[in-house]
């Protein structure tokens, strides 16, 4: 998965969204909206409303569609196809808003840093940059999991790793421009640390543009992740996890049984193109307002 | 003289996110074989739109109404190859020519374009009679600049290319629309100085718009003024300027700094400048107008003749020899 | 130019040697032993074990080791394969010919399909246009696994019309088993290419030195050709470029799915089994790539656009 390069001057005009972005949704953003919700409660609440054991497989049952009180019918292992979608919500959400939470943090930083010490902190912050910037992000991932062993934490570290200098590069555009106000200037005159005007002054001014990456790279995370958890390398087998689930229901799919991979596929596909609805829709709507 | 170019009743209106939007109101206008015409007003008051108009350049979803005849031929009903042949004759002088002019290729490929395209000049050829153009404009060593890209070149420089290529394609007019406006008070003169000689040895029509009544004045033999889409007053450029019959006229005339003589205080028109669609009934000026009556906003206004001029104003020959002197309000 | 060139390869050098460190360093930093690796867990007589050492320069300092691995790289000697007892360049050689035609393939489809579509949506009528952005938004979110997934489900073994699994035979053969996984890789980026083509063209259109053209009486295509589409061809290149960079690392997933022999798919698998040379190895190529295809993206961006002082890229 590539990472959209953005203009950092024109992302740092928007405005944040204000109440009339809502009204300008229209029907597919309310959907949106509901995918989000629902995949939300499904990684909170997801193994208390799982009707059965995830685990717990009857191999009489393998690849048997849906009847009675099993809406989705069984996998390859006679698992419940609808409790492991439930279950495996969680490491797919909070797995990747943790890769996109973290990705931002060390973006931020990086950005704030070289923004405001320039020189010679900003040369060497960029050389950093340009070397992971020769990583793809599915090619650290691997690399992580030939280091630490196959798991989600080295997986989502390593996207985390590697998402971070887009968010870099693109807040220290903002970053700079506000560094560069007058004002910040008259605070550094009487005597404010770079601490408190970084925190007070710069992180407010670039704060739309922070959740504006973060929702990017959350879309982008979820995909990453369960292209490596698919790959084997990220969430291992047999815990149930969307990326997991498509991968375990191939077999099934070749013999012609394609209900796992394809609702797995399906949750996927549904939550990233929500949030990606949502964040298109969200950046139209501040641009139009500003207007 | 024989009129080249006809406009008669123009009435434009654009697309707009807000619905159909009134931008010109049934403007007449004629130029001779080698005449020129000023075309001066606000911004907003519809003079490009209406050099847009005579282009066939108006954004898509235009509605257009009225007459524009050019060469005896009604421009409005051509489309394909007779309408580029149209746009061919016809040569328009953009306001910002950087913009205007392609910025990844090449001066030479921009001047000779439509030579080697619609003429079918050899490229050898097409490049000879460019470096000529340019050092008609006063450009040295043309060589150069023909291998030179646009933002290599100043602005007043860009511009000169700009009109070296305009005749380059032998045109019949010339639409000149704030020409000189983007650029800087010395390059401005020296480039009208160019435009102007070029266009009298051709013997050339022009249309030349402005917002400057006094340079409308120097380089054309007529000016139209225009206010919120129509035309307010026609008259021989030499006259406009000393004997305005439109109190909008005067009041741009007034509106200008005369370095000849020691005004007291520099009079700025009050209110703003207005376009068509959000115009008064009755009189368009009278808002702004220091002679409005209650019978100017009671009903349209009609163009009448009046000494050799047109103008659009019920009280001009009341007012006529008052308007610029002890008006000052 | 030249200059430019000189300086880029100078970075473009750096780079990878810094990539190339931080790939041995980070294997080097590895737990578990290759001793183990190599003698599979039993025990071994201890010249046995001083002779591995020996042969995998295992008692050597950190950076003696990277030394000889980095100066063996650069003979084109990409050391030895533990668990297959091969040498990792023999790998790479008998796998990267899949990678290669899998990477062209899709990049063909994403240049021809994506950047047509856009041009078409952006010049065409209204309908047109809303096809094309309706079937862009549909297949941006199919990232390529689960694209792998749904046109092995359809065209696979619903429809019987290609292989799902596997490299095959000869050209045309070879063809068609790389048509589904080439789709697979393709649909984000079709969709990404033809959303930024569209705009980059409808950009293009409203600016003032086309209306310029037009005013001159130029025929519409000529316009189009000489004016929209050689200035819209800035943006595009560069998202086409950046685009097809990234299907290198992807391509691993895509051959996984399909089980294709190329060099991502095996890099997976030696991960998975903790053949640290083989994954040094072809991380390498791969990061290699990666870096060079950003600087062609870069050259071609400054032959584009003559405004762009050399060296660096907007956006």
């Amino acid at each position: 998965m590539s990472i959209e390069i953005v203009d950092p001057v024109a992302e740092a005009e928007e405005a944040s969204p204000d109440r009339r972005t809502l009204r300008r949704l229209g029907w597919v953003g309310w959907i949106s909206i509901g995918v989000i919700v629902l995949a939300l409660l499904m990684a909170v609440l997801g193994p208390i409303l799982a009707p059965f054991d995830p685990n717990q497989g009857d191999l009489s049952f393998a690849n048997v569609g849906p009847f009675g009180q099993h809406l989705l019918g069984f996998d390859g292992q006679g698992r419940d196809v609808l409790s492991r979608l439930l279950v495996g919500a969680r490491t797919a959400i909070f797995g990747a808003a943790a890769v996109a939470l973290v990705a931002v943090v060390i973006g931020t930083t990086l950005a704030l840093v070289t923004a405001w010490f320039g020189g010679k902190v900003d040369a060497t912050a960029s050389v950093v940059i340009d070397v992971v910037f020769a990583f793809p992000g599915i090619l650290l991932a691997i690399l992580a999991a030939a280091v630490f062993g196959p798991s989600l934490f080295s997986a989502g570290l390593a996207l985390a790793i590697a998402y971070s200098p887009y968010v870099a590069r693109v807040l220290r555009g903002a970053a700079l421009k506000e560094r560069a106000m007058t004002y910040i200037a008259a605070l550094e005159v009487q005597g404010f640390g770079a601490w408190r005007l970084c925190a007070r002054h710069l992180l407010p001014n670039i704060s739309s543009l922070i959740v504006a990456q973060g929702t990017i790279l959350f879309g982008f995370a979820m995909v990453d992740l369960a292209a490596i958890s698919f790959l084997g390398l990220g969430v291992q087998t047999p815990q149930a996890d969307w990326g997991v689930m498509v991968s375990e229901g191939k077999t099934s799919l070749l013999q012609g049984y394609p209900l796992v991979s394809i609702s797995a596929v399906l949750c996927i596909v549904a939550v990233v193109a929500a949030v990606s609805f949502l964040g298109d829709r969200l950046d139209t709507s501040s641009k139009a307002v500003n207007r | 003289m024989s009129a080249l170019l006809e406009v008669r009743d123009l009435t434009v209106q654009l697309k707009m996110d807000s619905g159909m939007r009134e931008v010109i109101t049934g403007t007449s206008l004629t130029i001779a074989e080698g005449e020129a015409m000023g075309l001066v007003g606000e911004s907003g008051s519809g003079k490009s739109m209406t050099a847009k108009a005579i282009a066939r350049l108006l954004p898509d979803g235009a509605d257009v109404q009225g007459s524009v005849t050019f060469d005896g031929t009604d421009v409005l009903a051509l489309d394909g190859d007779a309408l580029r042949k149209h746009r061919a004759q016809v040569a328009v002088v953009f306001q910002d020519p950087r913009a205007h002019i392609n910025p990844v290729r090449r001066i030479e490929d921009f001047m000779t374009e439509s030579l080697r395209i619609l003429e079918s000049v050899s490229k050898p050829d097409a490049a000879k009679r460019a470096a000529a153009a340019l050092e008609e404009v006063g450009i040295d060593d043309p060589g150069k600049r023909l291998r030179q890209f646009p933002h290599e070149l100043s602005g007043g420089m860009l511009q000169r290319v700009m009109i070296a290529t305009a005749l380059l394609s032998e045109p019949r007019l010339l639409l000149a629309d704030e020409c000189t406006t983007a650029l800087d008070v010395t390059t401005q003169a020296e480039v009208m100085a160019i435009l102007d000689d070029l266009r009298r040895d051709r013997g050339l029509s022009m249309l030349f718009i402005t917002h400057d009544l006094e340079l409308a004045g120097a380089v054309c033999d007529r000016t139209c003024v225009m206010y919120a889409g129509q035309v307010v007053e026609t008259r021989a450029a030499s006259l406009l300027h000393g004997d305005p019959l439109h109190p909008y006229s005067a009041a741009l005339v007034q509106a200008r700094p005369d370095i000849s003589s020691t005004a007291e205080r520099l009079v700025a028109i009050p209110g703003r400048p207005v376009s068509a669609f959000e115009a008064p009934s009755g009189c368009r000026f009278a808002p702004r107008c220091p002679h409005a009556e209650d019978a100017c906003r009671a009903e349209e206004q009609v163009l009448t003749e009046l000494d050799g001029g047109r103008v659009r104003c019920r009280r001009a020959a009341e007012l006529r020899g008052r308007l610029l002197d002890g008006a000052h309000v | 130019m030249i200059a430019f060139l000189g300086k880029r390869m100078a970075m473009l050098l750096a780079t990878l040697l810094v990539a190339s460190f931080a790939i041995y360093g980070a294997l080097y930093l590895a737990p578990g032993s290759p001793i183990a690796a190599l003698t599979g867990g039993r025990s071994v007589p201890p010249e046995v074990l001083a002779q591995l050492e020996e042969r995998y320069h295992l008692n050597e300092p950190f950076l003696t080791r990277y030394w000889l691995w980095l100066s063996g790289v650069v003979r084109g000697d990409l050391g030895e394969s533990i668990p297959l007892r091969q040498d990792v360049s023999t790998i790479i050689g008998q796998r990267i010919g899949v990678t290669l035609q899998l990477v062209m393939l899709t990049a063909a489809i994403i240049i021809i399909v994506g950047v047509g579509l856009g041009i078409v949506g952006a010049l065409g009528r209204k309908s047109v246009d809303f096809g094309v952005l309706l079937a862009s938004t549909v297949s941006a979110a199919l990232p390529a696994f689960a694209a792998a997934v749904l046109l092995q489900f359809v065209f696979g073994v619903m429809l019987g019309w290609f292989p799902v699994l596997g490299t095959g035979d000869g050209f045309v053969d070879q063809l068609r088993h790389l048509t589904l996984p080439a789709l697979a890789l393709a649909a984000t980026s079709v969709a990404l290419v033809a959303r930024v083509t569209r705009t980059a063209v409808r950009d293009e259109l409203d600016k003032e030195h086309v209306q310029t053209a037009v005013s001159r009486g130029l025929p519409w295509r000529d316009v189009v050709r000489r004016h929209v589409l050689r200035n819209a061809a800035i943006p595009i290149t560069t998202v086409v470029g950046i685009t097809i960079a990234s299907l290198i690392a992807l391509a691993a997933v895509v051959e996984t799915a399909f089980g294709l022999n190329g060099l991502g798919a095996y890099l997976v698998q030696a991960a998975q089994n903790k053949d640290f040379a083989t994954v040094q190895g072809i991380s390498l190529v791969l990061v290699f790539a990666f870096v060079i295809t950003n600087v062609i993206i870069d050259i071609a961006y400054a032959i584009l656009d003559p405004r762009v002082t050399l060296g660096s890229r907007a956006q």
